[in-house]
Formats: C-alpha cells, structure tokens, sequence
C-alpha cells in the first residue's frame, strides 16, 4: 500500500505491504537506522519514535496506521553541525555505554521535556521505566535527563514570551 | 518475530467495520491501539486473515461524565484517561488503576477497548470494570447489546464478544463523592503485568455502617473476579480492625485460585493477593 508521512520535517511517499512495522519502514524504506529494533514486542522501549506529538513504540504500529502522521525519530533531535543539549547532557554525564539503547532513550527524554519541562526524578524514572538499558546505566541516564530539563524550561519560555 | 501477512482496511463507518467484521469468517481482528494486537501478531498467537484499523471511526474516542456514571469510548487511550482532570473526582479509582498500566510509551497509544477485547487476567482494565459492575456496548449486524462486566470475561484472552461483533462503549456507574477506594498492585518491575492486584471501594449507609462493600482482584486466576465473601465481612461493619484486616486477608488468600507460571508460584500468588487487598483497605480507609 502507498502511504505518506512526514518524517522529521520531510514529507515522504512509502510503498509497505500491511505487515510491516513502522519500525522496520524507517529503517529498511528510509533508510533511517537511528532507531533501534530491540525486542519487537512492545517491552525494550529500543524504537520509540515521536508520532504527533506522543512517544511510541515503533514496532507495536503498523506502517500503514502512521498515513497521515508527522513522525519525529532521534535523526530529527539533532541539529546539523553541534550536540543538542540532551545530547551534551547524555555525553557529560556518561548516559550511554553501548547505545544500542539510547535512540529510545533520547526520542522518550525529549517527548517527556517538551511536554512536562518541570517533571521531577521520580516521574523521569516512572516514564524512563520503559526502556530498558542492558549496560544498566539507568543513574547516569537519568541525571542526564535531569540536567536536560534547564534547557526545555528556557524553550518552553521562549515560547510563551 | 515479524508479523504474519494480512489483509488491511481502515474503514471510516461503523456500518462499514461491521459488514467487514461479518464478511471475514470471523478470521477479521479489529486494530485498535495494537498495544496487545501487535505483539500477540509478533508471537504468532494471533494470525488474523483481516485487520481493521478502527482509528478513523468517528465518535469512539470521547469520555463522557453525567449523573449516570462515566462513558468511554472504544478507542479513550490510556493518556486520555490520564489527562483528564474531570476523572479524577469522577471516577478516580480508575485513574488509580491506569496509572499502573504499563509504561509511558504504551499508554500513549493502548486504549481501552483493545484492553478488554485482549482480556488478560492481570490486566487492570478488565480489573476495573469487574469491580465497578461496569457494562459493555457492543455492537454487531443485529445491533447492540449490553453485557455486564461479570460476564464479558470468561477465560484468559476469551470474552463474550461474538465474531462479527466489536466493542463501542464502557459505562462505569456513578461514583459518590464520599465513596472510600484502594488500588494495589504488585510486580517485580514497574510497568509489567501484576503477580497480583486489588481495587476495592466500600460506602457508608445512612446510620455510618459500610456498605455496597466491591472488592475485586486481577492476576490470580483464569480472570478478573469479585471476593463475595471479603466483601461480606466488610459490608454491615461499623469500622474495620486489625482482627477484621487479618480475616480478610485469609479469606481472600483463600478464595483465589491462582497459577504457578514462570513470573511466580500459585502459593505466592494466593499469598500476594492477600497483602494487596490489605493494603488497598489501608489505604482506603485511611
């Protein structure tokens, strides 16, 4: 089936059969293999994307549901040329160990910071709990996160102001 | 795994969804959040010929309160309950119980009516409705009928929902405001599915005795079910002691059929079950 979406700000034109998971569309259609496919079964939180707004889990939706939606994968968290900084907060404070993780960390991270810039330890655990890190580095993720959070608040300033 | 090879339809009418529900054997399966669809496909428990996208039907995604309770849509997801300020006063053992229905990511996109097609005993959806005497609307090609909560679920991942049939609305019944309530669950990672779980509330009648005592567990057993006989111990009571507390966790412990599974034991369970239905009266009662 042909479908169009929007992908990090470009619109695209896919060809899927019904079977395939949005997951493996980025990857093998687009080409985009910033996000991990990890268990493909809802628990390891490796392929979580942005659609319209909401983080989800790439491998429990269908290609063809996302017709329509504007997706945002971790490719579409960085600028051209220097670390955004959830980024430099993930690499000051050691947040990554293999990375096979931490797309999935980072599309979930920046999904929770735009929508709730003043959440505290606990809700960044809570909300992180569905993405697992098999390195176990979950201290170091969240104080990333954590530090993370000044720059959504001057965001989410600016935009109000 | 990847999923098996299906046919898709994303129908935009009601009428539509049921004419292809009935056209399909019933070897159709309705796609709701896919929450639970998709894994199950990715296990292969599930190998639909047909799966049919409800997210363009209109009307299923509303939550609507009145002095007849709260309606949620087929299609209300988890956040939607969640950001729902309304819900907290109307209805907020229920948004006690979503709360604990796994993880962020999923919560996004599960809904309600897929949690109850799904029917897993320890899910908290199911635990809910069964609890709260919830009723079903489903609507099939002779129209729609009613089902009591107690009778929709019947057996691990089997309800009372016949092929060609599909779920539209849960009615939850009014919630009184002075209405004490408790919601517990027990897994040994936050967001898994619980070893055990309870929701209970109870109401005071007009001389201050408890009454209307409902009190209900998940994941001890073949489904979600009410203990007749913890609530009968509450019921008529002018308050509840330490003596009280300890037989209800007997007797709940005793009422339960649990299994043993990879996650625990049968006698773990039964053991579990009772500490959560303490606890959930604690904290009611606090």
């Amino acid at each position: 089936m042909k479908i169009e979406f929007s992908v990090n700000g470009k619109p695209v034109e896919v060809e899927a059969e019904p079977r395939m998971t949005l997951a493996d569309c980025l990857r093998h259609k687009l080409g985009l293999t910033g996000t991990h496919v990890g268990c493909e079964h809802g628990v390891c939180g490796a392929c979580t994307i942005i659609v319209d707004g909401a983080a989800v889990r790439s491998c429990l939706m269908l290609a063809v549901q996302a017709d329509g939606a504007d997706i945002t994968t971790v490719e579409g968290l960085s600028h051209e040329d220097r670390l955004t900084p959830l980024q430099t907060a993930f690499r000051r404070n050691h947040g990554l160990q293999c990375g096979y993780c931490t797309p999935g960390m980072l599309t979930t991270s920046h999904a929770l910071l735009t929508n709730e810039p003043d959440c505290d330890a606990d809700r960044v655990r809570e909300v992180l709990s569905g993405n697992i890190c098999r390195c176990t580095g979950y201290v170091s993720i969240v104080e990333a996160v954590l530090e993370a959070r000044a720059a959504y608040r001057k965001d989410a300033e600016e935009d109000r102001a | 795994m990847k999923l098996p090879a299906f046919d898709y339809a994303c129908p935009t009418t009601l009428a539509e969804t049921i004419s292809l529900l009935a056209s399909s054997n019933g070897e159709a399966r309705l796609l709701a959040g896919g929450q639970s669809l998709m894994p199950m496909m990715a296990f292969r428990i599930a190998s639909p010929s047909l799966v049919i996208d409800m997210r363009k039907l209109p009307g299923l995604n509303r939550i609507e309160i009145d002095a007849n309770g709260v309606r949620l849509g087929a299609m209300v997801r988890y956040c939607d309950i969640l950001g729902d300020e309304r819900l907290r006063t109307a209805h907020p053992l229920l948004v006690a119980a979503i709360e604990h229905v796994a993880h962020y990511q999923i919560r996004n996109r599960g809904t309600v009516g897929g949690s109850i097609a799904h029917a897993d005993p320890a899910a908290e959806t199911p635990g809910i409705l069964v609890t709260c005497d919830a009723e079903i609307t489903v609507l099939g090609e002779s129209g729609t009928r009613v089902i009591a909560a107690d009778d929709f679920f019947i057996a691990p991942l089997t309800t009372a929902l016949e092929p060609g049939e599909m779920i539209t609305q849960i009615r939850l019944p009014a919630w009184p405001a002075a209405r004490r309530w408790g919601f517990q669950e027990f897994s040994r990672r936050r967001g898994d599915f619980a070893m055990a779980g309870a929701a209970l509330f109870l109401d005071r009648d007009d001389v201050g005795l408890i009454a209307n005592a409902h009190v209900g567990v998940i994941g001890v057993g073949d489904r979600a079910i009410r203990l007749p006989q913890v609530e009968a111990i509450l019921n008529g009571a002018t308050a509840v002691n330490d003596a009280m507390i300890a037989e209800i966790e007997k007797t709940t412990a005793a009422s339960v059929e649990p299994f043993d599974d990879i996650h625990s034991s049968a006698a773990y369970r039964r053991s579990l079950a009772g500490t959560m239905v303490k606890r959930a009266l604690k904290s009611a009662l606090a």
